[in-house]
């Protein structure tokens, strides 16, 4: 929607921003071509999580925190969980980490999978959802239903449900699943795989606006595995690394009038953190068969275009997938599910990486295990400086598109972040004013 | 109710004007409950066939004038912009069904109803003056008429369908309102307080998950609320015996359906020592 400002400026408004999870707005401010401001304001009602989770118990934190996302409850649960055996001093065992990367794996995949069908994809094929795109794509919608599928399986037979899963708790998990259990699986997961990598082939083919970015990319860093449920340090593109549990003294939250969610910085700078930070940070770790595919569809080892986020959302998910399959392939039965945590005083981290990117908890604890103060924080919050660097990017460099199409291009650059609104807190309105 | 009522994905669905239009709002929550329709791989596109998703900004750019048939409402009111909302949505709806723990018991924020929302405020942001907020979180059926509560955090997909079908052929859902005992029994569960001493909240929580926690071991925590009977007094003085300490009883009461009245009674109860 274009109308004139009494100044003879315009104001273009999109009402609200569609696929995405939640709800935000979006001010964008042109005077004589020049864009000369750019708000992502995000007005989701604050639930007060870290308010609540006060006077808590050390227990309680993975069925809590899953509550803040419904599309990606295990990043929560991973994090809190890992927190709490810090603090508590406790090491788990492999078969349980196993366990949760395998858990996880179900989260990228269903998590992923929508984002890269429904969200995004619809933006490249031109149509305004997909179920619009089923009429002329009906074999990719199939498709990527059953990847979506998949995924969701696998978190149902490990976590219980695929949303809110109940099977996770600290220290493990209530029950491990049988070998029977999730080779059951494996006929799905292995066209998972193969349709995973037709689709990183799929998307590669789409036109991509030209746009490089620079900001710093961190992501965890795991000495063995590309980053997942863990890791072990915290890595940058500008070469900083420190161990994950010094996170809170590089990241600083803080709160600006026009969201509900706080922005942060990374030793005072702008970051970005996701799947082009994971795979730019950590392309060495992928499997040599994830990496052939990123190179054949025309990636370098790093990528610093936000529109091709999608093709580097369909490698990892195609990680994801083999991950999977190699867990399984590997289990047997008979581990405890759960080592015991008893609780004890003291203050820890714990972080993974969401499908959008690095997620942390930080927690203190008393010596009855009860919470003395939480800090939780998400992707999409670490990521809003970054859109609207995006957004002002986008914006100039399209300036003379007509308003109808530079409106379109601006909600792509948010739409690339795969952003969670929910997660950060929620409403997008887009709006662009010019004179 | 508009009756079309086709079973399974057809080559040619009626056209979107013959079909009732589909609204999905949200409200405070974790959009879980919405993406439980998405989640719906195998039904989206007969789904799709059946109704005309008029508006479901999670799904599309696409935004078709109300009014609208059915309306799905995911949330619960947290803000005075809010509280207005609600009552412009149910103006544009013929049938509004409410769809998960926040939209029906007020959800997990709904803690902040047992507490000092100034202090939550200045705990998690640096400036509390830039929010709008009120001190309570309360369920839609607390501000508009709804003519159906679908319990669940998350709620279940087969339960979704079910309304979804039922709305589609004129009649009531088919949704128990049993206890999840009924549906261990059912499974073949072993009883978890009986046969291991695990708390539980079964006896007082309706069904509607296939009674997932007994299922995995542990107890029920209570997702889909009470039960049209619930005899909390009861599972107290059983949780007590089983060596909760009251505290812990006041927290597994006050969870994702905190709100609920029977669950807010029980808690209260244990904390001023009397019964609900």
């Amino acid at each position: 929607m274009t109308h004139q400002l009494k100044d003879g400026g315009q104001v273009l408004n999109v009402g609200m921003l569609a696929r995405v999870e939640g709800e935000g707005g979006m001010h964008i401010e042109i005077r004589d071509r020049q864009v000369v401001d750019v708000k992502l304001n995000i007005f989701e009602p604050p639930r007060f999580y870290e308010g609540f989770l006060r006077g808590r118990k050390y227990t309680e934190p993975p069925d809590i925190t899953a509550r803040i996302c419904g599309i990606c409850p295990v990043a929560y649960q991973s994090a809190s969980t890992e927190a709490m055996e810090t603090i508590c001093g406790v090491t788990t065992t492999d078969a349980i980490q196993d366990m949760r990367r395998l858990l996880y794996c179900g989260e990228w995949i269903e998590s992923h999978a929508l984002h890269i069908f429904m969200l995004h994809a619809p933006d490249f094929l031109g149509y305004e959802s997909v179920i619009e795109m089923a009429k002329t794509h009906g074999d990719v919608v199939k498709m990527a239903l059953r990847l979506k599928k998949a995924g969701n399986d696998l978190m149902e037979v490990v976590g219980g449900r695929a949303i809110h899963p109940v099977n996770v708790k600290v220290g493990g998990f209530y029950r491990m699943p049988t070998v029977a259990e999730l080779q059951g699986l494996r006929p799905d997961l292995e066209r998972g795989l193969e349709d995973a990598l037709a689709a990183v082939e799929l998307v590669a083919g789409f036109d991509f606006p030209d746009m490089e970015q620079t900001y710093t990319y961190v992501s965890l860093r795991h000495p063995q595995w590309y980053p997942l449920e863990r890791g072990t340090e915290v890595v940058a593109s500008n070469g900083t690394r420190f161990p994950v549990a010094e996170i809170a003294s590089h990241i600083k939250e803080f709160h600006v009038e026009h969201s509900n969610a706080l922005h942060a910085t990374f030793d005072g700078g702008m970051y970005f953190v996701g799947p082009l930070a994971r795979y730019s940070n950590s392309f060495d770790q992928l499997s040599s068969r994830c990496q052939e595919a990123a190179l054949a569809a025309g990636l370098a080892e790093t990528c610093r275009n936000p529109f091709k986020s999608i093709i580097v959302r369909c490698v990892e998910l195609a990680y994801a997938f083999e991950e999977a399959l190699r867990i399984i392939d590997g289990w047997t039965d008979g581990h405890p599910p759960s080592v015991p945590v008893e609780p004890r005083a003291g203050e820890g981290v714990g972080a993974s990486e969401a499908p959008r990117g690095t997620i942390w908890h930080r927690y203190r604890i008393d010596a009855d295990g009860i919470i003395e103060d939480a800090q939780i924080v998400p992707p999409t919050s670490q990521n809003q400086a970054s859109i609207e660097h995006d957004l002002r990017t986008a914006a100039q460099q399209w300036v003379d598109l007509d308003d109808h199409t530079l409106t379109h291009r601006c909600e792509e650059a948010i739409r690339n972040y795969d952003p969670c609104i929910s997660c950060a807190t929620h409403f997008l309105d887009l709006r662009v004013e010019r004179s | 109710m508009t009756a079309a009522t086709h079973d399974h994905a057809t080559a040619n669905p009626a056209p979107a004007s013959a079909r009732p239009k589909l609204a999905v709002w949200k409200f405070a929550s974790c959009d879980g409950c919405q993406l439980s329709i998405l989640n719906c791989e195998d039904e989206l596109l007969s789904i799709a066939e059946n109704v005309h998703i008029a508006y479901f900004p999670e799904a599309t750019r696409a935004v078709v004038e109300g009014p609208y048939e059915l309306s799905l409402v995911e949330g619960s009111i947290t803000t005075p912009e809010d509280v207005e909302r609600i009552h412009e949505i149910r103006a544009q709806s013929g049938t509004l069904v409410t769809i998960g723990a926040c939209a029906t018991a007020g959800g997990i924020q709904a803690l902040r109803n047992f507490a000092d929302v100034d202090e939550f405020r200045s705990i998690v942001y640096a400036h509390p003056e830039y929010l709008s907020t009120l001190d309570t979180s309360t369920p839609i059926a607390s501000h508009v008429d709804v003519d159906y509560e679908l319990r669940g955090c998350p709620v279940d997909k087969k339960q979704l369908i079910e309304v979804l079908a039922a709305f589609l052929n004129g009649r009531k859902p088919r949704i128990p309102s049993y206890s999840v005992c009924v549906e261990c029994k059912l499974k073949g569960n072993l009883c978890v307080p009986i046969a291991t001493g695990t708390p539980c909240l079964g006896p007082v929580t309706q069904a509607g998950c296939g009674a997932l926690c007994p299922s995995y071991g542990r107890g029920c925590y209570g997702c889909f609320g009470p039960q049209d009977s619930a005899n909390t007094d009861s599972l107290t003085q059983q949780l007590t015996e089983l060596g909760m300490a009251d505290a812990d009883i006041v927290r597994v009461y006050r969870t994702f359906n905190a709100g609920a009245p029977e669950f807010e009674a029980a808690s209260n109860a244990v904390e001023t020592g009397g019964a609900s």
